[in-house]
């Protein structure tokens, strides 16, 4: 019982993060229809940064997520402004190549800055865990989740209750007649791309505590990302939210049942019954 | 058409007669890699570029090429030809299960799912004790022969059995292209609405041209198991395979008979020249250098590169 109760809270720990994770790639698809291949390794390029803060100016990752946050914003607004924005009416075998491209060059430029190494923050002012009714959990992983919950709810706020957030909402559902009440179509994108790749700054940030940053550390996750939009719908923020638990409890669960090797190829399984069985995903429109 | 016609004979003499000019190893075994990509790049093109059908999951029926021959080699003793008929039965059925749901999907969905699958292979390899899981397997040392597909003393043989399944694969293409379901394909990928809308049999027509395309996937494995003589999940299954084979037919030319035979000629000596010269200092170097390629042609040049010979005639 102690074991189950630990897989669950593990799966859930871990569900958020996919989750935070797989908002920012969910939002780009929402409100442009291109699939950012490239999502899991901008994750990659903040645990670097947070990585790096660390090592070279000792700052703990907790302290340097908003400079890293902040950092992945403007990236993601330049990959807008700078390449995106050349493809948004190309064919969609260009956009497929352009950002699957970003994601090979993004990981080209990880390997030859920082070598092939797996680091680790060793050090981190998170550490330790707590001990509640024989159930471990580890500190940093309790703070990354708290974290990426509350960055979801932001996003679901910001997207709801804010000017900025129903014009992305307004130009998700019809560029045409959001630009006849005068949004800036053009703006609404890049805001998309930079959100969505500060939430996977965020995530990065919180990662880096607990979890080694290699060139290829954006694979997995960037994966696991496609499998969460899947589920919850394309372009469904509250849909990512719950699937990356879905997907979080999986993993762990089959794992636990199975065995850890294989606990990956059932999340991949999952992702192709999903969208065969529901392409739509669980909470997505037809 | 009669000037691509001699050109294309030119070609041919020309990669006969050239094992008798570069007697070293090196040049050879760059032309065999150039022609096994373009053998593989063929048959991606063929559901990829006719199609539209962007799959990064190919490499699969790369990797169940290589193991069906070799395990029935090193388990049952089978010549390595029967073992490459073997594993184009296998991989047509593995393009039948994946296909068949599969291709219900649009678009990035397809895309996504088959990087899964080519994931879920791969993984299914590594812990798959029967077949040297992660250690792979070592193709034992035979006396050197047709039958056995093995030679040791020159790569000679090695490069005309390649030079053979090259022109096979152009052949398969050339017919593929002239065929119905090459005027389908390119329907389905213009406008699937209004193929369906006359007629065509979409998920049939794509997964004929998915079947083509594992089958020229999969000798290629088979043909790689035997003359490296090991071969291990990532060497076969790896995702870079799968993305190499796009990158060649996108540099080339997507849904263009001679694209990836340009693609692969362009892309393969770079990726080989850059591993000499930059080495392991230049770790990452040549996957910059690629996606820029890759980046700039399906901005600047979706056509791909044989769109610049195109004014000649052809």
């Amino acid at each position: 019982m102690e074991i189950f109760a630990q897989t669950v809270v593990s799966g859930l720990l871990i569900g958020f993060l996919y989750a935070l994770i797989a908002v920012g790639l969910t939002m780009i698809f929402g409100v442009m229809d291109i699939v950012n291949f490239a999502h899991g390794d901008y994750l990659m390029l903040a645990m670097y940064f947070a990585y790096w803060s660390y090592a070279l100016l000792g700052i703990d990752p907790l302290y340097s997520l908003p400079a890293v946050t902040l950092a992945l914003f403007v990236l993601g607004t330049a990959t807008y402004y700078l390449l995106i924005k050349r493809i948004i009416n190309a064919p969609m075998l260009s956009q497929i190549f352009v950002t699957f491209g970003l994601l090979i060059f993004l990981r080209g430029l990880a390997q030859f800055l920082w070598k092939a190494d797996y680091r680790a923050v060793p050090h981190c002012l998170l550490s330790g865990s707590l001990h509640v009714s024989g159930v471990y959990i580890g500190l940093p992983q309790l703070v990354a989740a708290a974290g990426a919950v509350v960055c979801n709810g932001l996003i679901f706020l910001f997207l709801k209750k804010t000017r900025a957030g129903t014009a992305l909402e307004a130009v998700a559902e019809d560029k045409e007649a959001a630009r006849l009440m005068g949004i800036n179509s053009d703006r609404m994108f890049a805001l998309a791309w930079g959100i969505g790749i500060a939430s996977v700054g965020v995530a990065g940030a919180l990662l880096a505590s607990f979890y080694y940053v290699f060139p290829e550390v954006g694979g997995n996750f960037g994966l696991i990302a496609f499998v969460v939009v899947a589920l919850g719908g394309f372009g469904s923020v509250v849909g990512a939210f719950i699937a990356g638990i879905v997907v979080g409890l999986v993993e762990v669960m089959s794992g636990y049942l199975l065995a850890p090797s294989i606990k990956f190829i059932v999340v991949l399984g999952l992702y192709l019954a999903i969208v065969v069985a529901r392409p739509q995903g669980l909470l997505g429109k037809a | 058409m009669k000037k691509g016609l001699c050109l294309f004979f030119i070609f041919v003499a020309l990669l006969i007669v050239f094992p008798f000019f570069f007697r070293n190893p090196f040049p050879r075994h760059l032309l065999i890699m150039i022609m096994m990509y373009a053998v593989m790049s063929i048959g991606w093109n063929i559901i990829g570029g006719y199609g539209g059908q962007v799959t990064f999951g190919n490499a699969a029926f790369f990797g169940v090429g290589a193991y069906t021959s070799s395990v029935l080699l090193t388990k049952a003793g089978l010549s390595p030809w029967t073992g490459m008929a073997a594993g184009c039965v296998s991989s047509l059925v593995l393009a039948f299960i994946v296909g068949y749901p599969c291709f219900r999907l649009k678009g990035h969905y397809f895309a996504i799912a088959t990087i899964a699958i080519g994931q879920i292979m791969m993984g299914l390899f590594m812990v798959w004790d029967f077949v040297g899981a992660a250690v792979g397997i070592y193709l034992p040392i035979l006396p050197q022969s047709f039958r056995n597909f093995e030679f040791h003393a020159t790569k000679l043989p090695y490069y005309y059995i390649m030079l053979a399944m090259f022109l096979f694969a152009i052949g398969v293409a050339f017919l593929v292209e002239r065929s119905r379901l090459g005027y389908y394909l390119r329907a389905i990928k213009d406008d699937p609405d209004g193929a369906r809308s006359v007629g065509v049999n979409i998920r049939r027509c794509k997964l004929y041209a998915f079947c083509l395309s594992a089958v020229l996937t999969s000798i290629c494995g088979t043909f790689y198991a035997q003359y490296v003589l090991y071969i291990d999940p990532p060497s076969t299954f790896g995702l870079m395979i799968s993305i190499d084979l796009c990158i060649i037919s996108l540099i080339g030319g997507l849904g263009k008979l001679f694209g990836p035979v340009i693609g692969s000629f362009v892309f393969i000596p770079l990726v080989e020249l850059t591993r000499v010269y930059l080495g392991s200092e230049g770790q990452g170097i040549d996957l910059m250098l690629y996606s820029l390629l890759m980046i700039a042609v399906a901005i600047l040049r979706p056509q791909g590169l044989s769109s610049l010979f195109a004014r000649g005639g052809r």
